[in-house]
């Protein structure tokens, strides 16, 4: 039994995304912890020669290239059936994918295929042990697949004890990509796909298709203006945009906001959303539920501004400033336009 | 050409209104501060699985739910807005279902219901798990093929369906012959309001387990009602009646287990507290650009 992680590269034309090299340096870890081998399955067209530097310098030992036509762009069967019958060949025991509509709509599928189990985005993964107090069962080594549930108000380990692969989804910046070496020795397998892809498996048709590159640089971001339910309006908003103008920063939102129609659902950051580590956060009106929390906690410095003196977020904020964001962001740019020249 | 079309709807605790009682101080959840809503995004899909029997005259629309004996008015709330009927899955044996024992389940009572299904329409997630697995689980277990993300159904003709879907940066339109599973998301036309007309005629459906107990159909007020009128009777389906196999479903069917949950209590920073004075935000803005953390 080989017993690899294994790690499902999203591609887009011949571009790996980002959410899948984030993974690989995840899985090389794991790998590590392990003491197993990091393998990498990658499916398209016209991908042989163009994806293995996109891919092995994050310490992926082997990388399987499924090339052909009926593999892009992406649909649900074809790709179900790269896994499925790669993994009964395999057995790895663990796989990890992009928690964004590709790995949401696979993922599901795959592991009802293999009957395993499968736990979608995850904010941390981890090894550790587990005793099944109930059966009398111990197991050293299971992946720890931690996210928060129930609206983020709590926090969810997840095992998969007696099933592999023990899959999981992750969302794009929850990771951090780190090349390992550019010139990492990994072995590069081109698959027959028609060993694993029966002609019967091309059901979808993609008749059209509009992709744009994000229209905000949200992840990248060093300075984000947040803005929660305590803005209190689309125009509330306009304010936000001015602050974000004046400090170079990008404009971000909870979910709680973009659910009230104050903003653009792109702009989410969260557990759902976007996850983002900025030199400096700027949180307006927002509460901080979990869900919120969990994509934005490794920010530099947290500033709160907030009219609710308890709110939860101030207990992780650097600075607190009690009073309405209505008062409060335009005195901030008002004494940063006269300080900073 | 007419269409028998399951919708998957799921009774959830609506989590976006949580209050502070939302967890009891042993840290579970307390379900009964939380209202019972109609999982939002299944309403989308009812307005898809509406819209084509609007279309398409003599087409049925069943919805399907997993849950207990309160889950039946997520029934009677698709009858009001157009829905024909439906069925409650419930037993003991599906307690602790993960999403996978969840979909077997379903899947079960799809083919016991409908078993020339041309459409099976449910949400794209549900707001108490937001794990969007349910969908395409089924499709797998039934073998058939799914589109995720629905924005609009364009077409629904000749065995085929086209359907216009959101994707990462964007949105494309694809096609596939029926059937086969859609899940929609919360961005598509929302569902139609009740019809008052509907809402009179259905207000008495009830499930068995409804009844209060050791109660019978006879015994409630309008008994007679019910015996003309078959429609008020909703469907109600166990285990045995879908013919699941007990291994597979509930907790013995999950292969996930959940081995603790933490009720989350941020770790307090050592936080400069300040009002909106003028001098405070000014101070503020002047030790962050001294310190070069703006600017």
């Amino acid at each position: 039994m080989a017993n690899n992680v294994f790690v499902y590269c999203e591609i887009e034309g011949t571009q790996v995304a980002e959410v899948s090299q984030e993974l690989l340096t995840k899985g090389r870890k794991l790998a590590d912890t392990l003491g197993v081998k990091l393998e990498a399955v990658a499916a398209g067209h016209g991908i042989t020669g163009k994806v293995e530097e996109q891919i092995l310098p994050y310490g992926v030992d082997r990388l399987h290239i499924f090339d052909a036509e009926g593999l892009a762009p992406y649909t649900s069967k074809p790709h179900t059936a790269v896994l499925v019958n790669l993994f009964k060949q395999e057995e790895p025991q663990i796989c990890l994918m992009g928690a964004d509509v590709v790995g949401r709509d696979l993922g599901p599928r795959v592991s009802s295929a293999l009957h395993s189990g499968l736990t979608a985005d995850c904010t941390a993964l981890e090894i550790g042990p587990h005793d099944d107090k109930k059966l009398g069962k111990h197991y050293d080594q299971l992946l720890y697949q931690i996210r928060p549930a129930f609206g983020g108000n709590i926090v969810a380990t997840i095992v998969n004890p007696e099933n592999r692969p023990q899959m999981a989804t992750v969302r794009s910046g929850v990771m951090k990509a780190e090349i390992l070496d550019v010139n990492y020795p990994g072995e590069v397998i081109v698959q027959d796909v028609a060993k694993f892809v029966p002609e019967t498996e091309y059901v979808t048709k993609v008749l059209e298709r509009h992709v744009q590159a994000a229209k905000n640089n949200l992840k990248g971001a060093p300075i984000v203006v947040a803005g929660g339910y305590g803005v209190g309006s689309k125009e509330g908003f306009a304010q936000l945009y001015e602050l974000a103008k004046v400090l170079h920063a990008e404009v971000g939102a909870s979910r709680a906001a973009v659910d009230a129609g104050f903003c653009d659902h792109d702009l989410q950051i969260g557990q759902t959303g976007v996850t983002v580590r900025p030199k400096v956060y700027i949180a307006c009106g927002i509460s901080g539920a979990i869900q919120h929390v969990a994509g934005m906690k490794e920010s530099g410095i947290i500033i709160s501004i907030n009219s609710d003196e308890n709110a939860p977020i101030n207990q992780i904020a650097d600075y607190v400033i009690n009073g309405t964001v209505e008062e409060v962001v335009p005195k901030m740019i008002k004494y940063y336009k006269q300080n900073s020249k | 050409m007419s269409l028998k079309i399951v919708v998957l709807a799921k009774q959830v605790p609506d989590t976006r209104n949580v209050g502070p009682d939302a967890m009891t101080p042993e840290g579970t959840v307390n379900r009964s501060a939380l209202p019972a809503i109609f999982n939002p995004e299944d309403l989308n899909a009812l307005e898809q699985a509406l819209r084509l029997k609007d279309q398409n005259p003599g087409s049925t629309v069943i919805i399907i739910t997993m849950g207990p004996g309160r889950a039946a008015e997520v029934i009677r709330e698709a009858m009001y807005r157009g829905a024909d009927g439906g069925y409650l899955l419930t037993d003991r044996a599906f307690a602790g279902a993960d999403t996978l024992a969840t979909s077997y389940a379903l899947s079960t009572a799809i083919k016991h219901v409908m078993p020339d299904v041309d459409l099976i329409i449910g949400g794209r997630q549900a707001i108490d798990g937001d794990t969007a697995q349910v969908g395409p689980q089924v499709a797998e277990k039934l073998g058939l093929n799914q589109i995720t993300y629905t924005e609009e159904v364009l077409s629904c003709e000749g065995g085929k369906i086209v359907v216009k879907r959101h994707i990462d940066g964007g949105v494309e339109t694809v096609e596939s012959a029926l059937p086969c599973v859609l899940t929609v998301n919360g961005s598509a036309a929302p569902c139609r309001p009740r019809n008052v007309k509907r809402v009179m005629q259905f207000k008495r459906a009830l499930c068995e387990m409804e009844l209060p107990k050791d109660t019978t159909w006879a015994d409630l007020p309008y008994a007679d009602q019910y015996e003309k009128k078959p429609y008020l009777k909703l469907g109600q389906l166990t285990c045995a009646d879908v013919n699941a196999d007990l291994s597979q479903c509930g907790l013995a069917g999950s292969p996930t287990k959940v081995k603790n949950v933490e009720n989350i209590v941020f770790k307090a920073k050592e936080s400069k507290v300040m009002t909106a004075s003028d001098e405070d935000i000014n101070g503020l803005i002047q030790e962050l650009l001294a310190s070069h953390t703006i600017g």
